[in-house]
């Protein structure tokens, strides 16, 4: 199976869970994608698909090489190419087969990567987190990063020193989002939470690689069930003697 | 094609919410009890809507004990079982905030009538 596919972010909003409350999501149009090609262990070293994201219109200014490659699959060219490993589970696809937003069902955890929104110069405070100082008493240190070093000794200021500087546009993970929805028709996906990038950003969409978390429910389920069992259990013979 | 909406679509109820700014509202909502869903109403006059899509909310201000009390309820969440319009105001602003700082007699509305 694969792991996952490619995808552009359309925009957020929120949808309501079971109990009525309302979750933050974000709308991702996932796929469809094709297979262009294949790595191998034996040749490559390692098992994977190249996915093509399959988008309206022609790819235009194709190179002869790069129209060489997908016309090796017999698919059209598609802008977007990117690799994905291949997990265990369901059949793996063949060159030039679909992978589509079927892959995921709601309630599984996917993890989406992107690049994120570009932020500019920035300092210190916005880039690191630093605190800054006080914002008034007369303070007159406010958002400078303080000092970045001691002096004779060692002279220098030491790399990686965390400064002000360009900030965002980096390739940015977002681990364990949920998937509330999944809409075959249109190719959408509908994960819990925020996603990098801005809309129409391309984003790889894939099974999340964190383990499950499910302690704490457990936890709080447990209890909950053994009252209710027992609760039944009384209600029973009260309600045969009435 | 607009994504979003289409999304936002399958979340709400079909029907636009029937009462306006004004109104006095029978609200039915769902209540959870252990296992049991048991449904509340909360009774009081809707001073503002607010928001679209499935973002969409109204607030409902009553005055509970001497006390005034304002719940806001998402349109469309399924936790609201059926909005009943007790009494059509007549009213002419959006938001009636006004009736806060006013008290009694003051914060009455006066009753739509037809025609």
């Amino acid at each position: 199976m694969v792991e996952g596919l490619i995808g552009r972010k359309i925009a957020m909003t929120q949808v309501f869970d079971a109990e009525g409350g309302a979750v933050p999501c974000t709308v991702v149009q996932a796929g469809p994608c094709v297979v262009v090609a294949k790595r191998d262990p034996a040749k490559d070293g390692y098992e994977a698909v190249q996915l093509g994201l399959v988008e309206p219109g022609k790819a235009r200014g194709v190179s002869k090489a790069v129209q060489g490659h997908f016309a090796k699959a017999n698919v059209p060219p598609t802008r977007r190419v990117k690799e994905f490993r291949l997990v265990p589970g369901g059949d793996n696809p063949a060159v030039g087969d679909k992978v589509l937003v079927t892959l995921f069902k709601p309630q599984d955890r996917v993890d989406v990567i992107g690049v994120s929104k570009g932020k500019g110069f920035q300092g210190v405070m916005k880039r690191h987190h630093f605190r800054g100082g006080a914002a008034s008493h007369g303070s007159m240190f406010h958002r400078a990063p303080g000092s970045i070093g001691s002096s004779a000794y060692p002279s220098r200021t030491f790399r990686g020193m965390r400064m002000g500087g360009r900030m965002g546009g980096d390739r940015v993970t977002v681990k364990n989002l949920e998937v509330l929805r999944v809409d075959e028709e249109n190719n959408l996906l509908v994960v819990k939470g925020a996603v990098p990038g801005a809309s129409g950003a391309v984003l790889m969409v894939r099974r999340s690689r964190a383990p499950m978390r499910v302690k704490k429910p457990q936890l709080q389920a447990a209890p909950k069930a053994g009252a209710k069992t027992a609760g039944k259990a009384a209600g029973k013979p009260a309600a045969k003697k009435a | 094609m607009d994504f979003v909406k289409l999304i936002e679509q399958k979340e709400m109820k079909g029907i636009p919410p029937a009462f306006r700014v004004g109104d006095s509202v029978k609200v039915h909502v769902k209540v959870k009890e252990g296992e049991k869903d048991r449904i509340q109403i909360f009774q009081g006059m809707v001073i503002a809507m607010k928001g679209g899509g499935t973002g969409a909310t109204f607030t409902v201000r009553k005055i509970s004990d001497g006390v005034g009390v304002e719940r806001i309820f998402p349109v469309h969440s399924p936790i609201i079982s059926k909005v009943d319009v007790v009494r059509h105001g007549r009213v002419r602003r959006a938001k009636l905030y006004y009736l806060r700082s006013r008290k009694g007699k003051a914060a009455r509305v006066e009753e739509e009538t037809q025609g």
